[in-house]
């Protein structure tokens, strides 16, 4: 199979997917098991990808010229071939998951959600191998358009209303932000293409950089970064296979590896090393760090909690980038992985725990914890590793980011990280404690919902197990980010 | 044998439907109006064509009507400026004339429909002659036939909706205003030069050369009427009513053509012949039709996100949209008049689409088209839904799609000129433009009722996605849009350097 085969086939088998699901949608089973078979294959076709790249292998398309300088084409970089192993290998658990959530809660129209949840894999996948920025853009836009109507699934005055508010600022900061800082860049490059270095050093004055930067920060409002957060606590109104999958995986981790990708492809680690243009940027996102922790541990709905947890793991990631140190690149590029990972086993946990008690509230857990042992023991374990406790994958992440604002002789920075993960600690372990500590009078029905017990046993073993394999994917990275 | 007849061919496609119309006025058949509009228009589509090719070889074409030279005569010019309006107005008319006969039949009591397709040419010889005119006072003549044209298809919409009367009227005597203005300018522009043909007037106007209050009176008022005219802002309010009350087929027509057709003179009058006075033009450029622009692309969107009825939303939407177009036309180079003219070729495109899929709905829903009225339409009509979807995505300027190529180019004329405040506007209109729009797309798709599927008249979805197909054509491969538009900035703006 040639390279370029391998890329149309692997964008395309979503939608394929999706096309199926509607074919069959008389049929459940039928109709629910494209979603798994998709990930099978876009498992593969990923894995053969990330192996491809480890190779110096090239994997380029390019279809037709938009404008000048500027193509309809796919590349796969070594930052797309994880992000794509990633989205790809979760999306297979996840339908998995889907079945026995969707199911046991009853929820209505599944056909139209899994429709729209392979089409969301379809963008998240187009985005990880997209080959300049316009065409990232087209496919993250079709990421928020089609993830809509997942997030007002219900269908219900509140769905619906965080739906709007969902679409209106991923989209609206999209237009005001996001493209005009593309247009900006074509107009003083010529071109949007990735390039290992960047493009923009020589040709981009560097006193406006920290503008453009900005810019694309605010403007990439997937990456979730405050004050551009509300949407991600309004999307949670979603059933708990889209917080799962695409909010804690493909969509938030779509925007902050868009920004990766600009800084690592567009702007350049040295030029933004050389001009600090992104320095305020460290400190903006070290206060959504913190902010968002306080506001976690507020919060007594549990997919509230993990959602506020998100928003401060995400920007872990854009403190990273904003870094732009080789090794604090490396941490924010392992951080995609680690939490996606982690992040995956709690709603799992959270949804698993809603389907088969009905309880979303933290304070309601009394006495779960023997009552669902699986369901919080894999939570544990999903909680220690975004913790960064070893011998879990999430302290490599943790570790490097750490390293690398010490490198960059940002204390302050790494004492922050320390004092982040102790918030961590209490709120992300608190209902486990709740769970196994104090007893509950209340006697509660449980409904048997198997498929979603083992997804998150799996993804949380995968937390401890991939902690002594995380060479295999810090070889892609270290490749790429060379200063 | 034809030869005799495409020698005349810049005449024959404005006299043709003009004369044809005569005689269609009194037919009392329900289906032969129709398709003696339809052979009239192949055939103009045909010399339009034709003329392309002239071009091609040329590069310019002075038709003179009855051999009269041009200073005394009446004479058409077709440059590189116009002739890709020219063949975008020809196939247009073409596809909307194909759509409107189901509409038409729908709204109108069909023994109209003779006077209704009559009226229909009418418009459509008087747009294209405003299109090719060489003339000033020609063009009045042009403005006013095509306004009575208009009013009085607008005012059969009365049987849909009573309002369409005033609509109608309200144009006429807006309408009326506006020509008066134009004519007092071109009266003294005559009486201090002499010429009414636009090359001669700049020859003659040369000799004033530092200027008169006469002339720049004149100006003014010529530039006052022809903003009435073109629905520039605040100038506009004839607009939405005319938009929206006017049955549904002539809707398409009048959104997508009629007020670019006078933009398109306008942009031309300001560059060909006003040039002679830069201080003039730029102060009118600068501190009119700059701000104007402005204001209409911001309140044109605000108030578009406020309305109810759809077809008024889509007309504010073609305020704001207008604005879009006139802040290029005032940039004063060859970015922006390109940019301009790049837009005014993809909007009447998307508008004619939005508006012909809206029109649809109106048939289908028997009753003005809501908000409320549309829900669950996405299901029930999936076809039309669809090509509407996409139309309104090419509204807001999504990638892939010629409303992204309008936005790109507007976006590099803005930043090569450094307006970063108008940039910024822009953005953010466009970014508004998805909350109206997303008003549309979540009433038919995410509403709690459900339909089954109806079926679909493909006399009327085909032409609707004919439009909707070119849209994304023209998003993928913008070649032909823009090289029409740099060819007409290059004639316009070569005029300006010199």
């Amino acid at each position: 199979m040639s390279n370029s085969f391998l890329i149309i086939l692997g964008i395309i088998t979503p939608l394929f997917a999706a096309l199926f699901s509607y074919v069959c949608r008389y049929n459940n089973n039928l109709r629910d098991s494209f979603g798994i078979i998709g990930g099978l294959i876009t498992f593969v076709i990923s894995l053969k990808i990330f192996h491809g790249i480890q190779n110096n292998e090239v994997y380029q398309i390019t279809f037709f010229t938009l404008f000048d300088g500027v193509d309809f084409a796919f590349k796969v970089s070594a930052l797309g071939s994880i992000f794509s192993l990633v989205a790809s290998s979760l999306w297979i658990l996840a339908s998995i998951y889907t079945i026995g959530y969707m199911r046991g809660a009853g929820e209505k129209n599944q056909t139209r959600f899994v429709i729209f949840y392979s089409i969301a894999i379809h963008a998240a996948l187009a985005i990880a191998w997209s080959g300049n920025l316009l065409v990232l853009f087209i496919f993250y836009e079709i990421l928020t358009f089609s993830t809509f109507p997942l997030v007002g699934h219900k269908q219900n005055a509140e769905s619906q209303s965080a739906g709007r508010l969902y679409l209106s600022i991923l989209v609206g900061t999209s237009l005001i932000f996001f493209l005009p800082a593309i247009f900006w860049i074509w107009l003083k490059t010529g071109t949007l293409d990735f390039q290992d270095g960047g493009i923009l050093m020589n040709k981009f004055p560097a006193e406006y950089l920290s503008f453009l930067i900005a810019m694309l920060v605010f403007g990439i409002g997937k990456a979730a970064i405050m004050p551009i957060h509300r949407w991600l606590p309004a999307a949670m109104v979603a059933p708990t296979p889209v917080s799962a999958l695409l909010h804690a995986v493909a969509v938030v981790k779509a925007g902050v590896f868009s920004f990766l990708v600009v800084v690592v492809y567009i702007v350049g680690p040295d030029f933004l090393l050389q001009t600090k243009s992104s320095d305020w940027l460290v400190w903006l996102a070290c206060f959504t760090i913190m902010a968002s922790s306080i506001i976690a541990i507020t919060k007594d709905d549990l997919k509230a909690r993990l959602a506020y947890s998100t928003i401060s793991q995400l920007s872990y990631i854009i403190l990273g980038a904003a870094l732009a140190s080789s090794l604090a690149l490396k941490g924010a590029s392992f951080h995609i992985i680690t939490h996606a990972l982690g992040k995956i086993t709690l709603f799992f946990c959270a949804g698993a725990i809603y389907v088969t008690a009905h309880i979303k509230k933290v304070s309601d857990l009394k006495g779960m914890g023997y009552k669902l042992p699986l369901i919080f023991f894999a939570y544990t374990l999903g909680a220690l590793s975004i913790i960064g406790v070893p011998p879990f994958i999430g302290s490599w992440s943790k570790f490097y980011l750490i390293m690398g604002s010490i490198e960059r002789e940002f204390i302050i920075v790494a004492i922050i990280l320390g004092i982040s993960s102790l918030l961590n600690i209490y709120y992300l372990l608190q209902p486990v404690v709740i769970g196994f500590t104090q007893n509950s009078k209340k006697e509660i029905k449980l409904i048997k919902a198997p498929l979603t017990v083992w997804p998150p046993l799996i993804t949380g073993l995968g937390c401890l197990v991939f902690f002594f394999y995380a060479n295999y994917f810090l070889n892609n990275i270290s490749g790429v980010i060379v200063n | 044998m034809f030869d005799i007849f495409l020698d005349d061919a810049p005449a024959l496609v404005v006299v043709l439907p003009l004369l044809i119309s005569a005689i269609i006025a009194f037919m009392p058949s329900k289906i032969w109006p129709w398709i003696i509009s339809i052979i009239t228009l192949f055939l103009h589509l045909f010399l339009s064509l034709h003329l392309l090719k002239e071009i091609s070889v040329s590069g310019l074409i002075i038709y003179e009507f009855g051999n009269w030279e041009p200073p005394w005569g009446i004479s058409f010019k077709i440059d590189g400026v116009n002739i890709g309006l020219q063949l975008l107005f020809s196939i247009f008319v073409l596809v909307s004339t194909f759509y409107s006969r189901k509409i038409f039949l729908n709204e109108i009591d069909y023994r109209d429909s003779g006077k209704a397709y009559s009226l229909w040419l009418l418009a459509v010889g008087s747009l294209n002659g405003i299109i090719l005119t060489n003339d000033i006072f020609n063009l009045f003549v042009f403005l006013e036939i095509s306004a009575l044209a208009s009013i009085s298809l607008i005012a059969l919409g009365a049987g849909q909706n009573r309002k369409a009367l005033l609509a109608a009227f309200n144009y006429l005597i807006i309408g009326a205003i506006g020509a008066t203005f134009y004519v007092i300018g071109v009266g003294f522009a005559y009486a201090m030069t002499g010429t009414l043909n636009m090359n001669d007037l700049v020859i003659q106007l040369a000799q004033y050369s530092d200027g008169q209050l006469a002339i720049f009176a004149g100006m003014s008022f010529m530039l006052i009427g022809l903003m009435v005219k073109a629905a520039i802002f605040p100038v506009h309010i004839w607009l939405p009513p005319a938009y929206s009350y006017a049955p549904s087929a002539f809707s398409t027509l009048l959104a997508a053509l009629a007020t670019k057709t006078i933009l398109y003179f306008f942009v031309r009058l300001l560059y060909e012949v006003f040039i002679i006075y830069p201080s003039y033009l730029s102060l009118f450029l600068d501190f009119v039709l700059y701000p104007l622009s402005l204001l209409a692309i911001f309140i044109g969107t605000v108030i578009a996100i406020y309305q109810d009825d759809i077809k008024k939303l889509l007309a504010f939407s073609s305020i704001a949209q207008i604005g879009y177009i006139t802040l290029a036309f005032s940039l004063k180079d060859h970015s922006g008049v390109a940019s301009g003219f790049v837009h005014i070729l993809n909007h009447a495109l998307i508008k004619g689409g939005l508006f012909m899929a809206v029109g649809y709905f109106a048939i289908l829903y028997k009753d003005r088209v809501t908000l409320n009225s549309l829900k669950g339409f996405g299901y029930k009509y999936p076809i039309t839904s669809f090509a509407l979807l996409i139309c309104g995505l090419s509204l807001i300027g999504l990638p892939l799609t010629n409303g992204f190529i309008s936005k790109l180019y507007l976006f590099q004329a803005l930043y090569t000129n450094q307006m970063y405040f108008s940039i910024a506007l822009v953005a953010v209109s466009s970014a508004l433009a998805v909350v109206y729009f997303w008003k549309i797309v979540e009433q038919m798709w995410f509403s709690e009722i459900k339909f089954k599927s109806e079926k679909e008249d493909a006399y009327i979805y085909l032409p609707i996605w004919i439009v909707t197909i070119s849209i994304i054509i023209f998003g993928i491969y913008s070649t032909p849009i823009i090289e029409f538009s740099n060819l007409s900035a290059d004639y316009l703006i070569s005029g300006y350097q010199n």
